[in-house]
């Protein structure tokens, strides 16, 4: 049993892996439902965020002025008039405008762009420290007690006082390295990323250290397989599924992390739009115009929905036990 | 185990002792002013005067070495004072708080209740629906339980607390009046009447505090017992002849636990650090809401000792599951 | 329904026969406050919930009423020139007190507690939030039981400083005796639970949460308060308050609703409670840095006299800016009921009230263009931005963050585009923003942009020490650790001249004239930008009355005289 399973673990083994293995996972990949449907609709919102901004035809930062303004704000999404006809809408407007007369659709568009970016940017940079961190202290004896000492630092951090600080040293230099908007964006996807990466590194540790202890890791180090083989081929590739728990829940994380950051004023300038703030926005109106919720709301469930479903299918597509099925 | 477990103790002394400091010098460089609630209209003059009634005055290593006092001396002199009647602590100087000019640690026992009634039954309740909904989601994988569990914990996880507390509070509090939307934290429960109103208080917050952890807890619990369903052992369960239920609750089950005993590890320093936005959006005032109001204040004195309070819970409870490691799986070793 | 039986049981309970009839004869009444109290010792915190909290319980001898008008509290009658209180040469002031007033303890009331209010304060290692009150004082002194005699350090056109206001009120001697100086942080029983002369007491206290209070026993006027027992709830934010006052009907009262005018309208809807206005003397203005805040700078010499701003320093350039605000459009986003646009720092009250600068009131696009134009600022790259000599018109504008402001900040920066002037935004956090850290570069005082949005008052109805804020001298600077309320660093010696005059004047009409002119200086110079005169928005339960909201005072001002409308 344990050879077999030495040999399935060695087909994905990244050292060695050909194009006919990757060839294989894709296969897997395809056959998964919900994977395809989650990337169907991942590449959707990608297109949409994208290219959308460059087709349509409003413009998020535009604000009427003079006698339009009155005209033009607090406008309903079109689909309001099925049941409502006196309802205030217009096809220049699909999705209504907000209370400054800014059109909705573009702002969800153009934050659509932030948010991903922020979210996908930081989740990964998260799970990159946490799973490096996690695998080498449940792995390396020596390594396990300061590496836990300081994941157990990082938790006890509290987060404001630490992003006032990092805000305080670091926005300048950065905002003069990538320009304002740029630094802005670095220092966002490193404070959160490197303030969530620690249960990432203590699941990840708990399931190497029992990993450690079973039948083919014993066996692949009695044949002398170094550390670090040992790691890509044999470890990595049986935690992996926690990890992309982790990576799911992480890019939530990160895109209403980032709201809250814009919300305290240490993100983004605050007419620039991104989906955690266009929900946190709304939520005063919520009664009177449900548009302004429902949909960022949605676009992040979404997001992260079809994440979650993609990273099944990888999982799954991954795993050598399902694929020879 | 218990030669390990001693050693961790003793090591966690000179670790949170650098913790502390680490805390302490990060508040200390970060900007912010205890009289920044104080209106405009104080002239800055008199602002200096309350800044040095403060104490603010004095170098950095005199206040840390006197927050350490306070703390570690003081402050267990003034538990014992008040556990046997003793007077230890008579004219020792203890944490006070800036804002409120009262020891923090007197503030910390009074929220203390409804942080443990809101926040504490909110991840028991977690607990009780993720675990048994993540091992059926992963035995029946991709059937319609599987797929309306993994939809409603993602949209449930990807909608902020500051939304769905405020939809809660705007459907059952104003549309249908069921729930208060404002939690009384002086209620005293002491008849089943009193009980009934403390649960009607306490239902709207749990509720959307538990769907936060619920569905973190149930993706790791699937996740991991998904992982355990395909390897070898299971089959060979099987083909011993044990019965289906013994095979996934007791073999499988067991063996799946480790990621998810890291998540509630993880997550009961959490209970005590209570919940910033759903306390704030129905006003249970607990720690968390103690907490972020002492950072807006610029409290240092209640943030130094409440997030040191933080950190030995965390360093406490991450040894407590390293433990369980031990126990679910004996073949873990940590020397 | 059982609360109020709950509260009409333990007010039979508490008070003797007599005041059963009438006092506590509506049973419970809840107040919430988003910003929860952290201490029910306004000496010892400036904040205003502190203030307004305490203010249930400790009264000074005299107050504001809500036209502004000042009223005898505690103290028989209003000192006076013509009535013998103020001394001719305008040096001391002469209180007598109420004799019928009973602490909540029971024991009298007495000048010796007024005295030794003034020392609590007055002493050197207080850290008293209210010392400005007591600034020139130099002596007080108990002159009989119920007399009290002020005497200044000079002559003092305005006496009414100490004890006069929700700020200044009078703790009881016996109480905090041992509290005096560094001692004060020890006494948390006396901060928490003063003994006072007003309607209610403490029953509990618990800090930065909520106060459960009942009636005073004691109190001098046994047929109040109608209410037995009080809920001051603390903490959340003003749409939870606003909604639980005006839609579930589980408050009676909120303090302090900074909401867009639809969300109150909407909430208005849900029928149990109903918004009230009152105007104080808030102004929300945009500051403009008349000195040169580049980042180029060495920090010592960013936003400080030795860099004239380098284009703001021009007069054309800040009327502009001014010109191109729509402040009825701002009014009526940001506030409705409760905002007027002014084109006056000093908004009220009625007397100091300038008439000469309205012409802000309407907005004026094309004539902004047109000053720009004559003034030489014009768009020579092509870029939409207006410059001259190679220098852009592109503004940084910070504010706190708060929802109202971010709007304001978008709609200006939209009317300064069609001017050709660009603008980035920037919002902090307001503890740091209103933060004195001189290590923070984001401090409204060091003011490292080119415009900042904030909003400022007087607190009473004089506003010589407000105006002082804009003399030459009071200019934040590394050597003054940055403090300092003159934000715009403007300087004129002839404005410090008439300030210097205001402060040597006592004739009310004269003072007024002078303080317009000053207002006026300031205005038609542009060094800053008012945009709305701010009221305060509270709302009480459609069921409670007697609430008369006062801004120049606590607003629980009244206390004693709300009942439950039946």
């Amino acid at each position: 049993m344990t050879e077999i399973r030495e040999q399935d673990a060695g087909g994905k083994g990244v050292a060695e892996v050909g194009r006919s293995q990757w060839w294989d996972v894709w296969r897997q990949f395809r056959i998964h439902r919900g994977a395809l449907v989650g990337m169907m609709v991942f590449a959707l919102i990608m297109l949409g965020v994208l290219a959308g901004p460059l087709v349509y035809w409003n413009d998020p930062q535009f604000v009427p002025t003079g006698r339009d303004f009155i005209k033009l704000r607090d406008m309903r999404p079109v689909y309001v008039t099925l049941w409502d006809t006196g309802a205030k809408v217009s096809w220049a407007h699909p999705l209504g405008t907000d209370n400054l007369g800014r059109d909705i659709l573009a702002r969800l568009l153009s934050g659509g762009q932030v948010s991903i970016a922020v979210g996908l940017t930081a989740m990964l940079l998260s799970l990159v420290i946490g799973t490096v961190v996690g695998v080498l202290a449940g792995y390396f004896q020596r390594l396990d007690g300061p590496l836990m000492r300081l994941t157990d630092l990082f938790l006890a951090l509290p987060l404001l006082p630490l992003l006032l600080v990092a805000v305080l040293l670091f926005r300048a230099p950065l905002s003069a390295a990538f320009g304002p908007e740029g630094g802005i964006f670095v220092l966002i996807v490193t404070l959160v990323g490197i303030t969530s990466w620690m249960q990432t590194a203590r699941i990840v540790r708990g399931d190497v250290l029992a990993l450690k202890e079973r039948e083919f890791v014993l066996a692949a180090r009695s044949i002398g397989t170094s550390p670090p083989k040992m790691i890509l081929r044999h470890v990595l590739p049986n935690v992996l599924s926690p990890i992309m728990v982790s990576a799911t829940l992480g890019i939530a994380t990160a895109i209403i992390t980032e709201s809250a950051l814009s919300f305290l004023g240490f993100g983004f300038p605050p007419d620039f739009p991104t989906w955690g703030k266009l929900l946190f926005d709304a939520v005063d109106r919520m009664e009177l115009y449900p548009e302004r919720v429902v949909w960022p709301g949605l676009a992040i469930s979404l997001t992260v929905l079809s994440v979650n479903y993609i990273g099944d299918g990888l999982r799954d597509a991954l795993d050598p036990r399902i694929r020879s099925h | 185990m218990l030669t390990y477990t001693i050693r961790r103790l003793v090591l966690a002394v000179p670790t949170l002792l650098f913790i502390s400091l680490v805390i302490f010098l990060l508040l200390e460089l970060a900007p912010g002013d205890p009289m920044a609630q104080v209106p405009l209209t104080v002239p800055p003059e008199v602002k200096e005067k309350m800044r040095e009634a403060l104490g603010l005055g004095q170098p950095v290593h005199i206040r840390f070495t006197k927050w350490l006092h306070q703390f570690f001396v003081v402050e267990p002199m003034v538990l014992a004072d008040s556990l046997f009647g003793t007077a230890f602590a008579e004219g020792n100087q203890r944490v006070i708080s800036w804002q409120t000019r009262s020891p923090v640690m007197d503030i910390v026992i009074q929220r203390i209740p409804q942080t443990l009634w809101v926040v504490g039954v909110a991840y028991v309740v977690a607990v009780l629906i993720a675990l048994p909904v993540g091992i059926y989601s992963a035995y029946r994988q991709y059937s319609i339980f599987d797929q309306a569990g993994t939809f409603i914990t993602m949209v449930g996880f990807a909608i902020p607390p500051f939304f769905s507390g405020v939809l809660a509070i705007v459907i059952f509090s104003v549309q249908l009046g069921w729930f208060p939307s404002i939690y009384n934290t002086t209620h005293v429960v002491n008849d089943w009447d009193s009980f009934l109103v403390q649960l009607k208080q306490m239902i709207l917050p749990v509720m959307v505090l538990a769907l936060q952890i619920t569905s973190q807890l149930s993706r790791f619990m699937r996740a991991s017992m998904l992982d355990n369903l395909g390897e070898d052992y299971v089959r060979t369960a099987r083909a011993k002849g044990l019965s289906e239920r013994t095979v996934v609750l007791v073999h499988v089950l067991r063996n799946s636990l480790i990621p998810v005993v890291t998540v509630i590890a993880l997550g009961v320093p959490a209970i005590f650090g209570g919940a910033i936005i759903t306390e704030q959006v129905f006003k249970v005032n607990g720690i968390g809401h103690l907490l972020i109001t002492a950072i807006q204040a610029n409290d240092l004195p209640m943030v130094q000792t409440l997030t040191f309070i933080f950190a030995v819970l965390i360093v406490l409870f991450n040894l407590v599951a390293d433990i369980i490691y031990g126990i679910l799986d004996p073949r873990i070793r940590y020397d | 329904m059982k609360l109020l039986t709950l509260g009409l049981a333990t007010a039979s309970l508490a008070l003797t026969p007599m005041a059963m009839a009438q006092q506590g004869r509506d049973g419970h009444v809840n107040i919430i406050y988003w910003q929860a109290p952290s201490t029910l010792n306004p000496f010892l915190s400036g904040g205003t919930k502190d203030i307004e909290s305490a203010s249930l319980i400790i009264e000074p001898l005299a107050r504001y009423d809500e036209g502004g008008n000042m009223m005898s509290w505690l103290a028989a009658e209003i000192p006076t020139v013509s009535n013998g209180g103020v001394s001719e040469d305008l040096t001391s002031i002469t209180w007598k007190l109420r004799d019928d007033i009973r602490w909540s303890d029971g024991t009298p009331f007495t000048s010796a507690d007024v005295k030794f209010t003034a020392d609590y304060c007055m002493h050197p290692e207080g850290g008293c939030a209210q010392l400005a009150k007591f600034s020139g004082v130099s002596n007080v002194e108990a002159t009989d039981t119920h007399t009290v005699k002020i005497t200044f350090e000079g002559p003092t056109p305005f006496p009414y400083g100490p004890f006069v206001g929700a700020e200044s009120p009078i703790i009881q001697a016996a109480q905090f005796a041992d509290c005096l100086g560094a001692a004060a942080p020890n006494c948390t029983e006396q901060n928490f639970n003063p003994f006072g002369t007003g309607p209610f007491r403490v029953v509990e206290f618990r800090p930065n949460d909520v106060i459960t209070m009942e009636a005073n026993p004691n109190y001098r006027d046994p047929d109040k308060p109608a209410f037995a027992t009080l809920t001051f709830k603390g903490g959340g934010d003003a749409t939870a308050a606003g909604r639980a006052v005006m839609e579930t009907g589980e408050f009676d009262y909120a303090w302090n609703l900074q909401l867009a005018p639809d969300v109150i309208a909407e909430m208005e809807k849900g029928g149990t409670g109903v918004p009230v206005a009152g105007f104080g003397t808030l102004v929300e203005r945009i500051m403009v840095n008349l000195t040169n805040p580049d980042s180029g700078l060495a920090d010592a010499e960013r936003s400080t006299a030795s860099h004239p701003h380098p284009f703001l320093s021009d007069i054309n350039v800040r009327k502009a800016l001014s010109m191109a605000i729509d402040r009825d459009l701002l009014v009526e986003i940001g506030y409705g009921k409760a905002g007027k646009p002014t084109c006056n720092v000093v908004p009220a009250p009625d007397i100091y009230t300038s008439s000469a600068n309205d012409g802000c009131l309407v907005q004026d696009i094309p004539g902004a263009n047109a000053l720009l134009d004559q003034a030489g600022w014009v768009d020579s790259n092509g870029d939409g931005v207006r410059d001259r000599d190679g220098v852009e018109l592109s503004v940084l504008y910070q504010t706190s963050t708060n929802a109202v402001r971010q709007d304001f900040q978008v709609l200006i920066k939209q009317w300064w585009s069609e001017i050709g002037v660009a603008a980035e935004l920037r919002n902090i956090d307001a503890s740091v923003f209103f933060g004195s850290d001189p290590g923070s570069p984001d401090t409204y005082q060091k003011f490292y942009a080119d415009l900042e949005m904030y909003a400022n008052n007087f607190s009473g109805t004089d506003p010589q020490s407000y105006l002082a804020n804009w003399l030459c001298s009071d200019s934040p600077r590394p050597d003054t650790q940055w403090q300092g309320g003159n934000i715009p660093r403007y300087c004129n010696p002839a404005y410090d001249a008439r300030h210097k005059e205001l402060t040597q004047t006592a004739e009310l009409s004269e003072r007024a004239r002078i303080a317009r002119e000053l207002n006026d200086m300031l205005m038609q110079e542009v060094v800053m930008i008012p945009l709305v005169h701010r009221g305060r928005l509270s709302a009480h339960a459609s069921n409670l009355g007697g609430v008369r909201l006062n801004v120049w005072d606590s607003e629980l001002w009244n206390v004693a005289d709300w009942y439950r409308i039946r």
